[in-house]
């Protein structure tokens, strides 16, 4: 398989921040690879260098098979980009913007017409593509970004925080439509906070963290990296506001948070947790109700791996 | 330059004439503020109104062109659309030049109809076409370059605006709009001449039959020459947001 992206060593420095700290990877022809990180992290920086928006300090980096500094307008043509900000003509109609991007992109213009009729009908638009884009929603916003990096039948997509600010719905479309992409064989670059999002796109996945890369690898060995603390989920008949508190101090050692009324602990001997918990459920004159064991989700990879909270990466870009 | 890099920013210039050319403050600073003193400047002194003509359609020059680099670059730079123009395979100068030829388009049509008014209202038909029109294409990417210079460095319409009205005024009363150039003290006699409007001016008032303090032929290398001095530090003031 050749490779699609290939960086080594790229570093970016802006005045004293090092928002990109010697980071090397590969991404192979046709996978999914994402970037998945708080904000911060320099996963947009990254995006912007290797789409030729900033200039690397050091290292460098091909995409394609061209250099992202000597070559990158030749690049330029074989990939597309869709930025974190829709940025797509607010006075131009949706098919106006398309047929736009098809003549910077040297679409020949007997095919521009119907592939951007074609490329509306794909993303669901076809029937407002002669509204201007200011009246679009803001999935609709989005959709048409997506399509307008399709205009020129990329073989490589960047993809940056595709589905911010987007509701649950546009949000299941538009991964619907970038599954569709990966089965066609484009390779896509993807950067997200999002776990759950990298966890159902991506082949591979690169944790950044502070401008370093922490883990790449494919989501179910990233999982494996977190298999050693098994975690147990425990459901009580009455409801017990400080349980997690009380069992927190009863098992010392171990990680006790409540998730949706449920009390999840991380690690320990598995007999001996029950125990304590039987003993705290008859001491408040209470039963378990339910008792599982939780198969390591990425959440617990990226906890264990980056040893951020996914709270943190929520709360940092808004979250959903 | 690539065969395709030419298109690309006739494209570009095409979209920004469909997208900004009715833009408020493209009209307001661009066609309302020149012709507002144009018509001051008439109903003052109807009579010695010919004199004039030459500072005036100059100053339109100058207005329209900066107004509208205002419209076309800081509209894009706040919407993030101008990164979007970057992220296609278009040199970053391949844009900044479809902007430049953006407001020098919209330049020669609002000069062309002062002008063409100017000439047919007051019956100025010894007007030398060839002169005129050496002067005025090469000032119309003097002022949108300049203007295109002005622009990058700010984010907002209008912070580009009121940046650009410190060389406009400055150019009004020095480069010879209302009175010449050889009636300024000494010390503002070597600014004017720093100042690309004169040349313009000068120009103008030659292709009209008037006396001039300059050759024509030097008001024009002077201008064509100033274009790439101009358009230079604008690629790399814009290069540099983005790097």
């Amino acid at each position: 398989m050749s490779k699609a992206i290939e960086v080594s060593g790229l570093t970016k420095i802006y005045d004293e921040l090092v928002a990109v700290d010697n980071i090397s990877f590969e991404v192979e022809a046709g996978e999914v690879f994402g970037f998945l990180g708080p904000n911060g992290a320099g996963k947009t920086t990254t995006i912007r260098i290797l789409t030729g928006l900033s200039k690397p300090t050091t290292g460098n980096a091909r995409v394609l098979g061209y250099d992202i500094v000597t070559d990158i307008v030749k690049a330029k043509r074989a990939f597309g980009v869709v930025p974190e900000l829709s940025n797509m003509y607010d006075e131009l109609t949706g098919l106006e913007n398309l047929l736009f991007m098809e003549q910077l992109y040297g679409v020949p213009p007997y095919e521009r017409q119907t592939r951007a009729e074609e490329l509306l009908r794909t993303f669901g638009l076809y029937e407002r593509k002669d509204s201007r884009f200011a009246s679009y929603s803001r999935g609709m916003k989005r959709a048409l970004t997506v399509a307008a990096a399709l205009v020129h039948k990329p073989s490589l997509l960047f993809l940056d925080e595709p589905t911010v600010g987007l509701d649950v719905v546009a949000a299941r479309s538009l991964r619907a439509i970038l599954k569709r992409f990966r089965e066609s064989g484009i390779t896509i670059f993807l950067t997200t906070h999002y776990l759950e999002e990298a966890d159902v796109l991506c082949d591979r996945i690169g944790l950044l963290v502070k401008g370093k890369i922490v883990a790449v690898n494919t989501p179910a060995k990233l999982k494996t990296m977190a298999e050693e603390k098994p975690a147990l989920e425990i459901s009580f008949k009455m409801s017990l506001p400080r349980a997690a508190e009380e069992l927190g101090q009863r098992l010392i050692d171990l990680a006790v948070v409540e998730v949706d009324d449920k009390i999840r602990i991380y690690g320990g001997d598995t007999d001996a947790v029950l125990e304590t918990v039987l003993a705290y459920a008859r001491e408040n004159r209470t039963q378990i109700s339910a008792v599982s064991s939780l198969k390591p989700s990425l959440e617990d990879a990226f906890v264990k791996l980056t040893g951020l909270t996914p709270l943190l990466m929520a709360t940092e870009k808004g979250g959903r | 330059m690539r065969y395709e890099s030419l298109w690309s920013i006739y494209y570009i210039t095409l979209k920004d004439m469909k997208t900004y050319y009715l833009k408020p403050p493209a009209i307001s600073w661009g066609i309302v503020f020149p012709v507002a003193w144009i018509l001051a400047f008439y109903l003052r002194n109807p009579r010695n109104f010919e004199e004039l003509v030459p500072g005036l359609i100059a100053m339109t020059v100058l207005f329209s062109t900066t107004a509208m680099e205002a419209v076309v670059i800081n509209f894009e730079l706040r919407l993030g659309s101008l990164e979007r123009l970057l992220l296609a395979p278009v040199s970053l100068p391949g844009v900044l030049f479809g902007k430049i030829l953006g407001g020098a388009i919209f330049g020669l049509i609002i000069t062309a109809v002062v002008t063409l008014g100017a000439v047919l209202a007051l019956g100025l038909f010894s007007v030398n076409i060839i002169y005129l029109l050496l002067i005025l294409l090469p000032s119309l990417l003097v002022f949108s370059a300049l203007g295109a210079l002005i622009c990058v460095s700010v984010r907002e319409v209008f912070e580009a605006q009121t940046l650009a009205n410190l060389p406009r005024f400055l150019m009004m009363f020095l480069c010879g709009v209302f009175m010449p150039i050889s009636t300024l003290p000494p010390v503002l006699k070597q600014i004017a001449y720093v100042l690309p409007l004169t040349y313009t001016v000068d120009g103008i008032k030659q292709s009209f039959g008037g006396a001039g303090d300059i050759a024509i032929p030097i008001d024009i290398v002077v201008l064509i020459a100033l274009i790439p001095i101009l358009i230079l530090p604008a690629t790399r003031l814009l290069a540099r947001r983005f790097t």
